[in-house]
């Protein structure tokens, strides 16, 4: 597959997300690779039209029209390769989020080895556990078989058993997924994943492998006690998502057809390329990318030598947010909010908009809802991600977030904030990141993209990345400092590059902005006061400014403590969201 | 841009697939007229199993199990039958705990169903029978008037349609229920209170047409064993005025209520079908078409969310929103002659 820029091949990239289908561009400009324009559609995969390339021609089509070229011929597929008189590309990636979340049974053996990797396999995409079958399930087997009847997973994934280990276990535990697979018709039988004893592979293929919808098998999750590596099933399980969703949904093998099989689930294609970044540019810190929309929220960190990806469809703004009062309470989504809302009206619109996924915010108060579930939503997949992080990462206190550099926000929720400081307050305030860091907005969404079309392209993703096709919001600085509310926690001076200053002192509790354009580098000097930490320890800052990346909001210092503590008077703590508001978003 | 359809229509043509959910035995045929009660197909499933470990109780090998094991796939064993015996002196015997039937045999084991139950797939819609699906049910079709809702708790019953509601915004309460509406189905407006769902039942109403339900009943709702269909969604909402005309101009007529859930991927919606006789089948509802100027609308989200109105014009480009959200939209005239403007997506065609 050609991939030199001398070749200079075009590749279209398409998301197929649960409310919305996007279209892009990447072609050859001046030499290197560029984000052309992108055309977007709503999804198609629910009823009436229930064919989601149906939504991907839309979005094409859209796309035509931004860029005047044809890329979809009178049959209605795609022209590839692109044809002498502009028309068409030379190649297809397509990500994918729309379908229903994915049944998972899990096995394994106990609960705090081969099961706890089973479940962050599963985490990896867009899955729920119904069932978890281990050494610890007091259930007879019929009861088993039962649950599967009734539950009818669309995966099973089985881990256990180190690799020449215990295998009569594994062999019991298998025995129920394979008299449940046999008593299912054929077309509801679910995909199994093979991830344990490795040694085991003949006797799982005579006990379940002609009964599964089909039959996986990657290295061993945990080949030993102490060693885990997900990597090789997360990859099989992105490629089996994919199998899945083409026999839950039409028009899926017709996108995979026109892309010869670079289909990837979004969230993994994510995931892919924040491996990617922290490998290439990672420092001591972490590479954070965050993405909220209808389908999950996904919470990708890469750092030196490991990587975590987790999937929440629970916690997705579509189908399942009727599901969101399983794991919060309203009064914990309503201390977000500027408006005073009551606990029914919430309630209210967390079943009305599960019913109409793909509905905005037309109102003010509308979005003041819609923005406070978005933030408890992202805030309890940024608390559920920490716990996979790895131990040994770079932070100020452990019970926080760790630092990263930089922080990538995407999904419909901070991509289509009507103003960048209503996105990037939305992301302080679940994340709450500590430190400095660079916060950048994946208006278009490309990350999945660009690490969909790293299977054909390499060279794409990196200069689509340097070629500012994502809107650098700025350079958060958020010190972590114990102190009374008003009291000064940090000076700052910012040099601009024409040898003027802008100064401010924060306050405990405020937020403060200090401009800065995209494009242009500054020169940041710190005094902390208070004890306050930025990542240098209390009080320290390095003797020399610290160059900072200038953004849609300049330089933001965050002086609301980590972690936030809300006010618990209600009306106070309304007139403090409305004041941050107002600082980063003037409204 | 394509805009989804919310079917209120007086008269069309419907047509319903109706499936068993596991293989069974269909009764009709192809142009067969059915009746709601009619039972189209019929079948019988267990939702239990019993598994034998024959090798483990004679304690002998699994494949020395297999031979000793005398049933075979298919049969019919009573309670306490005899499904293998061990050989030698001291012999032991394995017998069934339950009345069922054998579906694995081997390894060592007996796989059997026991419980077994007969489910009964009515037609749940007078009508033609223009499809059989073997072994899983039939396709009818009926013409007559059609409204759709959005949340259903999966009931489906026939009875006489009965309003109790004066307007749109009328709310169902324990004082409005009364032993002459036993049997019916109630247009009835909002539900508050989780007392009025179980007086319904214990009146033996055969279904209730809510405009909306507060969340919290909808456990409640769940466990009623007669239909409950939402027109409009959750919490206090009033009636759409062009389910509520329809509906209420149908009152004393045979009315079908088929609540099942909606299913978003396979287009499956709660609804309210009323059979009228016709001499010519009316055409069927289109599922989904453009957004143009002149149709008829309903708002999803506010402002004026669950309002009809008439798409006076489509707004070119990206519009600003009151929200500050940008996105294509449509002036909108409500039926009570304001004028607002909402995002497409947050509309769906009313037809």
């Amino acid at each position: 597959m050609p991939s030199s820029l001398v070749d200079g091949n075009s590749l279209l990239a398409v998301d197929v997300g649960a409310a919305n289908t996007r279209a892009v561009l990447f072609d050859v400009v001046e030499g290197e690779y560029r984000f052309v324009a992108s055309g977007v559609a709503p999804s198609t995969a629910e009823a009436p039209l229930k064919d989601v390339s149906e939504g991907a021609r839309n979005a094409i089509a859209n796309l035509e029209t931004v860029i005047g070229r044809s890329l979809i011929d009178g049959s209605r597929n795609l022209i590839t390769p692109a044809q002498a008189n502009g028309s068409g590309v030379d190649a297809l990636a397509v990500t994918i989020s729309a379908g229903p979340t994915i049944k998972t049974a899990i096995v394994g053996l106990l609960k705090e080895v081969s099961l706890e990797s089973a479940r962050r396999l599963t985490a990896s995409t867009y899955t729920r556990v119904v069932d978890t079958i281990g050494l610890n399930d007091l259930r007879k087997p019929d009861q088993q078989i039962d649950s599967i009847l009734r539950l009818r997973p669309d995966l099973v994934v089985i881990t256990g058993g180190t690799d020449g280990g215990a295998s009569r276990s594994i062999q019991k535990l298998l025995e129920p997924i394979g008299l449940a697979s046999f008593l299912l018709p054929e077309e509801k039988r679910p995909a199994v994943l093979y991830a344990g004893n490795q040694k085991m592979e003949e006797e799982v293929k005579s006990l379940v492998g002609s009964l599964a919808a089909s039959l996986h098998f990657t290295p061993n999750v945990r080949p030993s006690l102490e060693t885990e590596d997900l990597d090789p099933a997360e990859r099989e399980m992105a490629h089996m998502v994919v199998e899945i969703r083409k026999r839950q949904l039409k028009g899926v093998d017709i996108l995979s057809s026109w892309a010869g099989g670079h289909m990837l689930p979004t969230a993994y294609a994510t995931g892919r390329m924040v491996r990617f970044l922290a490998k290439v540019y990672g420092s001591n810190k972490g590479i954070l990318s965050v993405d909220i929309g209808a389908s999950a929220a996904v919470i990708s960190a890469g750092f030196k030598g490991s990587s975590t990806l987790n999937v929440y469809p629970q916690y997705g703004l579509g189908e399942n947010l009727a599901e969101l009062l399983n794991y919060t309470t309203l009064e914990d989504i309503l201390r977000w909010s500027m408006f005073d809302i009551s606990t029914g009206v919430l309630r209210d619109y967390l079943y009305q908009k599960s019913l109409h996924p793909s509905a905005i915010a037309a109102t003010k108060e509308d979005l003041a809802i819609s923005q406070a579930v978005a933030r408890q939503s992202l805030f309890l997949a940024m608390q559920s991600a920490r716990r996979d992080f790895p131990r040994n990462i770079a932070n100020i206190k452990p019970t926080l977030t760790p630092l990263f550099e930089p922080i990538l926000a995407g999904g419909s929720a901070l991509s289509d904030a009507s103003r960048p400081g209503l996105g990037l307050l939305l992301l302080l305030d679940s994340i709450q990141p500590v430190g400095v860091t660079t916060v950048i907005l994946d208006q278009n969404n490309l990350l999945p993209l660009l690490g969909a079309s790293a299977e054909q392209n390499n060279i794409l993703p990196v200069q689509v990345m340097e070629s500012g096709a994502f809107l650098s919001v700025g350079t958060v600085v958020s010190p972590v400092v114990s102190a009374s509310f008003g009291s000064s926690i940090l000076r700052a001076r910012l040099t601009y590059e024409n040898g003027t200053e802008a100064r401010v002192e924060l306050k405990y509790g405020g937020l403060e902005t200090l401009p800065l354009p995209s494009g242009e580098v500054g020169k940041l000097t710190i005094q902390l006061l208070r004890g306050a930490d930025i990542g240098f320890g209390p009080g320290r800052f390095p003797r020399e400014p610290m160059n900072v990346a200038g953004g849609a909001l300049g330089v933001v210092l965050d002086g609301r403590g980590r972690p936030i503590n809300l006010p618990a008077d209600a009306a106070r703590r309304r007139e403090l969201i409305k004041k941050w508001n107002w600082t980063l978003a003037g409204e | 841009m394509l805009a989804p359809v919310h079917h209120i229509v007086g008269l069309t043509s419907i047509v319903r697939e109706r499936l068993l959910p596991v293989s069974g035995t269909v009764n009709v045929r192809m142009g067969q007229k059915v009746n709601p009660a009619d039972v189209i197909a019929e079948t019988s499933w267990s939702r239990e199993h019993v598994l034998l470990d024959v090798a483990g109780k004679l304690r002998v090998h699994p494949s020395i199990a297999d031979k000793l094991i005398k049933c075979k796939i298919g049969d019919q064993l009573a309670a306490n039958a005899e499904v293998a015996t061990s050989t030698g002196l001291f012999s032991h015997t394995v017998r069934t705990p339950r009345e069922g039937r054998v579906v694995a045999v081997g390894g060592g084991q007996v796989l059997m169903e026991v419980g077994l139950s007969k489910v009964e797939l009515k037609a749940g819609i007078p009508g033609t029978i223009i499809e059989v699906i073997p072994n899983r049910g039939a396709v009818i079709q009926t013409a007559g008037a059609l409204i759709q809702g959005v949340w259903g708790n999966g009931k489906i019953d026939t009875g006489q349609l009965v309003n109790i509601t004066e307007s749109p915004d009328g709310v169902l309460s324990t004082a409005r229920l009364d032993v002459s509406l036993r049997g019916s189905i109630l247009l009835a407006g909002m539900v508050k209170d989780a007392e009025t769902l179980q007086a319904a039942g214990e009146m033996s109403v055969r279904g209730l047409i809510l405009s909306g339900l507060y969340p919290s009943l909808i456990p409640v709702a769940r466990e009623m064993r007669y239909p409950i269909m939402v027109t409009d969604g959750f919490g206090p909402l009033p009636m759409n005025s062009a389910a509520y005309k329809l509906l209420s101009t149908n009152a004393k007529r045979e009315i079908t209520v088929n609540a099942e859930m909606y299913n978003r991927y396979s287009g499956a919606r709660p609804e309210v079908i009323i059979s009228l006789p016709v001499s010519i089948d009316p055409p069927s509802a289109s599922e989904a078409q453009a957004f143009a100027q002149g149709l008829q609308v309903r708002m999803r989200r506010p402002p004026a969310m669950g309002m009809i109105g008439t798409i006076a014009a489509l707004k070119p480009g990206l519009t600003t929103l009151p929200s500050g959200l940008r996105a294509p939209a449509a002036e909108i005239k409500l039926e009570n002659g304001e004028m607002v403007v909402a995002p497409l997506v947050n509309l769906e065609v009313v037809g």
